[in-house]
């Protein structure tokens, strides 16, 4: 082997095809298994009791009624659980300054939002289970709330923690150049605004999810669980359980979606271990979706000031905003509840060539249910912000939306450079995005068409986003800060008698295709057809070690760990081919299964034959050859902190001015995600994303009242778009591979989410500045916009 | 989300339906698209579910002289596909659309919605635009009760515990009768966030759905509708008793009401379903 290999090394048939992912057939014929379709010998069942209270003193709990009810198994308070768990604390030591106060799996002594654990009940039925819930008897003094984030800092609120003097839980500024002297400079128009972004959380088809299952005799914890990051779990359970690791398997077969919210530690699932621990039995527990609501985690949240700065000729001179978002009672462990607030901290206007910028983050403790990273972690937030003050900059100065981007973007030649935040970035694309998006979405007709509407009296508007995406995180972004959590992903390779491969992945698979795309990378690279790839993820167990899929990882570190196993098996192959044929390696190539000549493509032999070779005659070859099969390559990104993706959106709305309705026209992405493996996947994610954008900007919002009660817990009342919301979606490509990997592949899965709110927040504004109206308040609902055009 | 313990109970005629439900603490089970849910919230907890699948003789639409008779187990996506329903009742021809989705619209049954009185639901405003009566029966005996008289409040209505809804009394229009139907709902087959039924011919009748804590008739505007002025109608609003929810408060859903009154007045025509 001499130098890197890459996949221009040979072309092959499936990097960059639409295949079609096998695993879809499977799960339409009802064959997933999920972890509720677990049924284990001697399996009990939890279900919890849960603080109806957002603050409470727990005085008593009395369980005597429960305890003898028929069914009933085991009982535990806060109490009982927290000797055998060591409690959790979710600080990072490289988010400077983050606090936060041990957190139990069930809650001891006080409650701090509602839905959070109190008391565990375990059964023989989850019906049984929650009868017994019902029966028992916590005494809770209710204690004064904190649920206005505003007014969380305030001397006379309430502190949540006693330890600490106030509910900040973090606070970081970033400063770049001298905003004020640019503020102030002559012919420097200065626009202020503020947005608010709602509670959201992901709403995922399949609940949270654990069957926990231990073996006293081996001191071995199997936890089932409907997840993203088995490796992680593994440490979290062994640690917090006092278990060695490698007696910790954590298993996630078929996810139903996840979306970030399965991430994280959740206190009933601990205690779901906990349980089976304690009982030497399967305990199962299973999110109902009231459950899903209030303890899911939740995300957004911020009021943010911002303010930009342009010249006459369009030039943004900076931007400067403070942001402050509440958070629930705890800093989420282990990835922390800081993050969002960071992103937003390090993104805002990060497309663009700004050298003055200031910007301010508080991130504070409420009584509300958990916040942490969900889809997109601070990316619509701050893609919004700095668009959405754009937008107004190019308003106020009379420029064309467009036009102003032109001026200010980042060159698509300027690359590797460094943002004023720090970000490095390389290998992005925003004018090609833009041009892209202008063409497919004919920018030219469509104004014509808004202008000709408005004589209608009917009110349309565009609104277009640049965007980046933080993807392909290294070890920068968890693993410094001390978090049990993988920034490498590693693949292996294994050739089978049959001429089959086997390959396994520490990425996992939660619906998005990441078993397509691995088998794909691994057929087109070895050379097999790719229906004789099976892939294995998601089994702590069974794959190599590694991070799991979140942060839009999958494919660009999973992916290329799995082309660089391949190609190691590769060569591996053609050595023992070599031996077998006397000929030589470098002659020699793989197609179809078959070796061939690398000239000329005859068939010299199938990878079966040379397989069973060497599997069963091994007598045939020299006894100086070792042949080896199977080949592991693991991956990780060190020359950055985050491989950076970009695009442009775009969206065309039109806003019902009576009913404060809108309804999408149309949408429009353009995408760089560096070498597209599967462009049907690549295009369903941007979509998704994209929809669940929507979500954001137009129906999902968290709404608590004054008490901190949740006030919309059920399908019907949290409004996530279904398909008759959903607008055709074109999207596009621009390919500009990172150069950090041989792949070249960035990540796809957040962009869409990222995106699509400050563009739909830009295409409202648009059709309503003429009124002199404007929604910076998502989701925009129709109250929302009717106030802002002063008819409600 | 488990149901507490009930007893379960499929009785094959009303008469035995009325004796279970003359024993006291029962729900009656008719398409379970919102009872299902309350009862695995445990927000409804009977101890005795009465199933009335298995009765013959409740579903069904019948011409009746100058009236329809509609029974009670008569399902969403049988009304949808009736042309009795589309000729004699055009207002619910025009709403079937809007309530919620094909698979709710083939277990959901009218005499359910009735019985249940959602506030956002458009079965018992509909009922209220067309005049229609509500036909109750208990082992005590039958009486009909007129819809405006039925619908008092937030899931409260003048049925008894021991009373089934049997069937729904839709007098045909008079010639002439103009409907309208015009509803807000955010997202589609969402319960409204606004909306409205009217009927204007020899009787003018105009029931809001999804505005207060019941379906409500708007007597002035219905005076002003009378005389075609529908800018008085629009204003005759200001007395309804408007109810917040959590995402429009009152001065919303009084401007909405308005705007779907306007609407559902220039949607509004004679005849036949045109929806």
């Amino acid at each position: 082997m001499s130098g890197p290999r890459t996949i221009f090394d040979k072309p092959n048939r499936y990097i960059g095809q639409p295949e079609v992912r096998r695993d879809a057939k499977r799960l339409l014929h009802g064959r997933g298994q999920y972890v509720d379709d677990l049924a284990l010998p001697r399996m009990l069942h939890a279900a919890f009791v849960r603080s109806p209270y957002a603050h409470a003193k727990i005085l008593s709990i009395d369980v005597d009624e429960a305890r003898v009810l028929p069914g009933v198994v085991a009982i535990y308070s806060g109490a009982d659980l927290a000797e055998s768990v060591e409690p959790y604390v979710g600080v990072l030591s490289h988010m400077v300054g983050l606090r936060s106060a041990p957190q139990h799996p069930l809650a001891v002594d006080t409650a701090r939002w509602q839905g959070e654990p109190v008391v565990m009940v375990v059964a023989q039925s989850r019906a049984e289970a929650e009868d017994a819930a019902e029966l028992i008897e916590v005494d809770f003094d209710p204690l004064p709330p904190v649920v206005d984030v505003e007014r969380a800092l305030d001397q006379d609120t309430p502190v949540i923690h006693d330890q600490f003097d106030s509910n900040l839980a973090w606070e970081r500024t970033v400063e770049a150049g001298d905003i004020d002297a640019a503020f102030a400079a002559d012919g420097v128009t200065v626009i202020d605004k503020r947005f608010t972004f709602g509670r959201h959380t992901g709403v995922t088809l399949e609940p949270r999810a654990a069957v926990a299952e231990f073996d006293p005799s081996t001191d071995r914890l199997t936890f089932h669980y409907s997840g993203q990051a088995p490796h992680m779990m593994q440490f979290i359970f062994a640690k917090h359980l006092g278990l060695r690791e490698d007696n910790v398997r954590v298993i996630s077969r078929d996810v139903g979606g996840s979306f970030g919210i399965k991430i994280h530690t959740y206190g009933d699932e601990v205690a779901t271990a906990a349980a089976a621990k304690l009982l030497g039995r399967p305990v199962k527990f299973i999110a109902d979706r009231m459950e899903s609501f209030t303890t899911d985690i939740h995300a957004r949240d911020h009021i943010i000031d911002a303010k930009i700065g342009v010249t006459e000729e369009g030039k943004i001179v900076g931007i400067e905003f403070d942001d402050l978002t509440g958070i629930g009672p705890f800093s989420m462990y282990p990835r922390t509840s800081a993050i969002e607030a960071n992103q937003i901290l390090n993104l805002t206007g990060a497309p663009y060539a700004i050298e003055n910028y200031r910007a301010t983050s508080r991130v504070v403790f409420m009584n509300k249910n958990m916040m942490c990273q969900y889809r997109a972690v601070g990316h619509p937030v701050a893609m919004a912000v700095a668009d959405g003050l754009v937008e107004a900059a190019a308003a106020a100065i009379g420029m064309d939306p467009v036009e102003i981007r032109r001026k200010n973007l980042l060159a698509d030649d300027c690359y590797p450079t460094v943002t004023a935040t720090g970000m490095k970035l390389d290998d992005l694309s925003h004018h090609a995005c833009l041009t892209k998006l202008i063409e497919t979405m004919d920018y030219d007709a469509l104004r014509a068409d808004q202008a000709a509407a408005r004589k209608r009296g009917v009110h349309r508007g565009i609104g277009l986003i640049s965007m980046v995406e933080v993807t392909n995180p290294s070890p920068m972004f968890y693993g410094i800060g001390g978090a049990p959590i993988a920034s490498q992903d590693g693949a292996t390779v294994r050739l089978d008698a049959g001429g089959g491969l086997h390959v396994s992945s520490s990425i996992t698979e939660q619906g998005q295709g990441t078993n397509a795309i691995l088998a794909q990378i691994a057929a087109g690279v070895f050379g097999v057809d790719l229906d004789r790839v099976r892939v294995t993820t998601g089994d702590t167990e069974t794959t190599p070690y590694g991070g799991g899929t979140w942060a839009s990882r999958g494919a660009g570190i999973g992916g290329e760990a799995m082309l660089q196993a391949a190609h190691a098996l590769k060569d591996q192959v053609l050595e023992v081919a070599a031996v077998i044929l006397q000929g030589k390696a470098e002659a020699l190539d793989i197609v179809a299964g078959k070796v061939v000549d690398a000239t000329g493509g005859a068939e010299r032999i199938t990878l079966s034959d040379l397989a069973r070779t060497v599997y069963y005659r091994g007598n045939e070859l020299p006894a100086d050859l070792e042949p080896e099969l199977v080949a592991t390559r693991h991956y990780r990104v060190t020359d950055f902190p985050f491989v950076f993706t970009n695009g442009a959106m775009a969206a065309y709305v039109e806003v019902d001015t009576e009913t404060g309705f809108t309804k999408i026209l149309n949408f429009w992405a353009v995408e760089d995600c560096g070498r597209v493996i599967n462009p049907a996947l690549v295009d369903e994610q941007i979509r998704g994303g994209v929809v669940q954008g929507i979500g954001g900007a137009l129906y999902e919002e968290v709404i608590y009242d004054e008490d901190g009660q949740q006030l919309n817990t059920s399908m019907a009342d949290y409004l996530v778009p279904m398909a008759a919301e959903m607008p055709d979606i074109v999207v596009k490509h621009v390919e500009t591979p990172t150069k950090t990997s041989a792949l070249g592949a960035k990540g796809a899965g957040e962009a869409g989410t990222g995106g699509a709110p400050g563009a739909l927040m830009n295409a409202i504004n648009d059709a309503l500045r003429p009124m002199g109206a404007e929604v910076t308040q998502m989701p925009m609902t129709p109250q929302r916009v009717l106030r802002a055009l002063g008819v409600v | 989300m488990k149901a507490p313990d009930f007893r379960y109970e499929r009785p094959t005629d009303v008469e035995a339906a009325l004796a279970l439900l003359a024993d006291g603490d029962a729900a009656v089970l008719a398409g379970g698209q919102s009872l299902m849910p309350m009862m695995n919230f445990r927000l409804a907890r009977p101890q005795v579910l009465v199933d009335l699948n298995r009765i013959d003789g409740l579903a069904g639409i019948a011409e009746d002289g100058e009236a329809l008779r509609i029974g009670a187990m008569t399902r969403y996506a049988d009304l949808a596909g009736s042309d009795l329903i589309a000729t004699y009742a055009p207002l619910i021809a025009r709403a079937l659309p809007h309530i919620a989705h094909p698979a709710i619209r083939n277990r959901g049954t009218i005499g359910g919605s009735v019985a249940l009185a959602d506030p956002a639901a458009e079965m018992p405003a509909l009922l209220m635009a067309m005049g229609a009566q509500i036909a109750l029966r208990s082992t005590s005996g039958m009486r009909e009760v007129a819809a405006d008289d039925f619908f008092l409040g937030l899931y409260e209505t003048a049925r008894a515990e021991d009373e089934l809804v049997t069937e729904i009394i839709v007098p045909k229009p008079a010639p002439g009768t103009r409907h309208g139907f015009y509803e807000l709902a955010r997202r589609h087959g969402d319960y409204a966030m606004a909306g409205v039924a009217l009927a204007v011919g020899e009787a003018v009748r105009v029931a809001f759905f999804a505005v207060s804590d019941h379906a409500l008739r708007a007597p002035e505007a219905e005076a002003a509708l009378a005389s075609g002025d529908i800018d008085a109608a629009a204003a005759g609003l200001e007395g309804l008793d408007f109810h917040a929810d959590p995402n429009a408060d009152v001065a919303t859903k009084k401007h909405l009401a308005g705007v779907v009154l306007r609407r559902a007045w220039a949607g509004s025509s004679t005849g036949g379903n045109t929806a």
